[in-house]
């Protein structure tokens, strides 16, 4: 396995990729790493979920429920003075625990059934914040104590070792026999099951590390933002974004959704000149990607790089 | 006194719930797509009926007239620039032209709802009424604007049905949506059949959109909590499942009214979110739906 993936152009293409944004902030402004760090999280998000779209055929709607469930519960255990990495830790159970509460029942029923009942689950998670703002701040948003760091550098590469590392595992996942009978699954799941693979219990792991995470990613980025709001964490607009920068990017590809979330974060500030109609043209153009190069922005890069 | 004041309210919100989710799931029990820009073109009925009314001066019924030609055409628009071209793509694989469709059609619908803000900005919009006063049903004094918009919801699924059932077209719309095939060797041509049915989604979604503006108001906010009521309401009632979706409508629209009477207005939503997630553990296929 090691020496196919050495000869895969799309490892190499990561490596030079991470050696370079390693390097950047030797280069460009705290504005910028902190848009990339961004990115970056998002990133981890679209990851998260093209591991159970792309591999296990699942479409989560709700990828904002494990994100906002790490989130909180690290945000607000930190408010009642628990250090951060016990913080982080929590988050990630909470996430995967949620995630399992969601998954037993979803998984039983396919497609848009499926869809619906995570989004369902956003709707009354963001729901739930709101009605208990003593606790996680309702609309106004949480505000979390500590931060990792004021630095930008060192958030930006903290983003970037946990991106990689988070990369790495979730590719390895795919390409692993596991990944194959997930994909098995997700193409046709009765074949699937009469050839003796249990369907119901790889999808089920499918979800508990999409869930890890997604609840990771998300209890790390309240530490890095400082807080932690509906709008910005767990709304459906922001799990439509996950989900969008995933296909962008190129689904079944796992790192193709880090390109898609740095597109549509670097799309979104280039075109704030415009104003409201920024959003209007980004999802113009993903959707223009979509149409006409289903394959996603990957897809166009390593065609070129077979032909090359 | 409340009583009888919950069963009014609760009447017309759901009659205006049912109506906005007849064409989504029409659509959906005919040619099996999710329209996730569906909000987004009431919420465009709406604005572009109350610009014309009491911006542009042309008055209530012109400008509701103008609200539902507008939103048929983008309906329209919907299934020619995305729903149709993805349907055809080779590069696509068939399995996931449900998310690509799902995708493309939620960015869309995101398209619509920041032009609409760009060109109106994204305040709230009252549209202009066709009926004014109230009137007292059983001692409750009633907006008259209130029971109009019963009665036309009432009205258009009416004339809905009788289409579907009692007209030539309507029973080609249906055996289309049994077996598209067999349709088509009948000589009947498919995408013709799509076409007439986008068109009744959008006069549907257009009359929708325009009362919800005279009844409660919209804005450019409204897109997603709309779009996730049709799909939550359609899903209670069984995917594809007309008759399915009115029940499921009254049942979430009572859910609230009763919710936000007895209770408070700020837990509105819950009960009917909690309802459909354990209706999804008893019965995944909603109330009336085949699996």
């Amino acid at each position: 396995m090691l020496a196919k993936t050495v000869r895969n152009p799309l490892f190499w293409l990561c490596l030079i990729g991470l050696a370079l944004a390693s390097v950047l902030p030797l280069w460009v402004s705290g504005y910028i790493l902190g848009l990339l760090t961004v990115a970056y999280y998002f990133g981890v998000f679209s990851m998260a979920w093209d591991l159970l779209f792309g591999f296990a055929g699942e479409v989560n709607f709700g990828p904002t429920f494990l994100i906002g469930l790490g989130a909180y519960t690290a945000g607000i255990l930190n408010g009642h003075g628990v250090g951060i990495p016990l913080c982080l830790l929590a988050g990630t159970v909470a996430a995967v625990i949620g995630g399992l509460v969601l998954a037993l029942p979803a998984l039983r029923v396919r497609g848009p059934y499926f869809g619906l009942t995570t989004v369902v689950a956003v709707l009354i998670l963001q729901n739930l914040i709101v009605v208990f703002a003593d606790t996680t701040g309702g609309e106004i948003g949480l505000t979390v104590p500590d931060v990792i760091s004021i630095d930008a550098a060192t958030n930006y590469w903290i983003a970037l070792g946990f991106m990689g590392v988070s990369g790495l595992i979730l590719y390895a996942i795919a390409v692993s026999p596991v990944g194959l009978i997930l994909q098995a699954s997700g193409q046709d799941p009765i074949e699937a099951g009469a050839l003796g693979f249990n369907v119901a219990k790889h999808k089920l792991a499918a979800f508990c590390v999409s869930a890890v995470f997604s609840g990771l990613a998300g209890a790390l980025f309240v530490f890095y933002m400082g807080t932690a709001s509906v709008g910005t964490l767990v709304d459906v607009s922001v799990g439509v974004q996950v989900i969008i920068g995933a296909v962008l990017g190129g689904r079944r590809t796992i790192v193709g959704g880090v390109l898609g979330a740095v597109f549509l974060i670097a799309a979104g500030e280039l075109l704030r000149p415009l104003g409201s109609l920024s959003t209007f043209v980004v999802s113009a153009a993903a959707l223009a990607v979509i149409l006409f190069v289903p394959s996603g922005l990957l897809g166009i890069l390593t065609r070129q790089g077979q032909r090359a | 006194m409340t009583a009888i004041q919950i069963l009014i309210d609760g009447f017309a919100i759901s009659a205006l719930y049912a109506l906005g989710a007849t064409g989504f799931t029409l659509i959906f029990g005919v040619s099996g797509v999710l329209n996730l820009s569906h909000g987004a073109l009431m919420v465009t009925a709406a604005v572009v009926a109350w610009a014309a009314s009491s911006e542009f001066g042309l008055g209530a019924y012109a400008g509701a007239a103008t609200g539902i030609v507008v939103c048929t055409g983008l309906t329209l628009a919907t299934y020619g620039v995305v729903v149709r071209p993805i349907d055809k793509s080779r590069a696509i694989p068939p399995e996931e032209k449900e998310i690509f469709i799902l995708t493309g059609t939620l960015l869309w619908g995101i398209m619509i709802q920041e032009f609409i803000a760009y060109l109106f900005t994204s305040n709230a919009k009252t549209v202009m009424p066709i009926v004014e006063g109230v009137v007292t049903i059983a001692g409750v004094r009633t907006p008259w604007n209130q029971v109009f918009t019963a009665v036309v919801c009432w009205a258009t699924i009416g004339l809905l049905w009788l289409l579907v059932n009692r007209t030539r077209t309507g029973k080609v719309l249906l055996a289309a949506s049994m077996n598209p095939r067999g349709v088509t060797l009948l000589g009947f041509e498919l995408s013709k059949i799509y076409v007439a049915i986008w068109l009744i989604y959008g006069v549907l979604a257009g009359i929708a959109g325009v009362l919800l503006g005279q009844f409660l108001g919209v804005s450019s906010y409204s897109v997603g909590p709309l779009t996730a009521s049709a799909f939550s309401i359609v899903v209670l009632g069984g995917l594809g499942s007309v008759s399915g979706s009115l029940i499921a409508a009254y049942v979430v629209g009572y859910l609230e009214t009763l919710t936000a009477y007895l209770v408070s207005p700020a837990y509105r939503t819950i009960p009917a979110l909690l309802l459909l997630v354990a209706v999804m553990y008893v019965r995944p296929q909603g109330l009336l739906g085949r699996r």
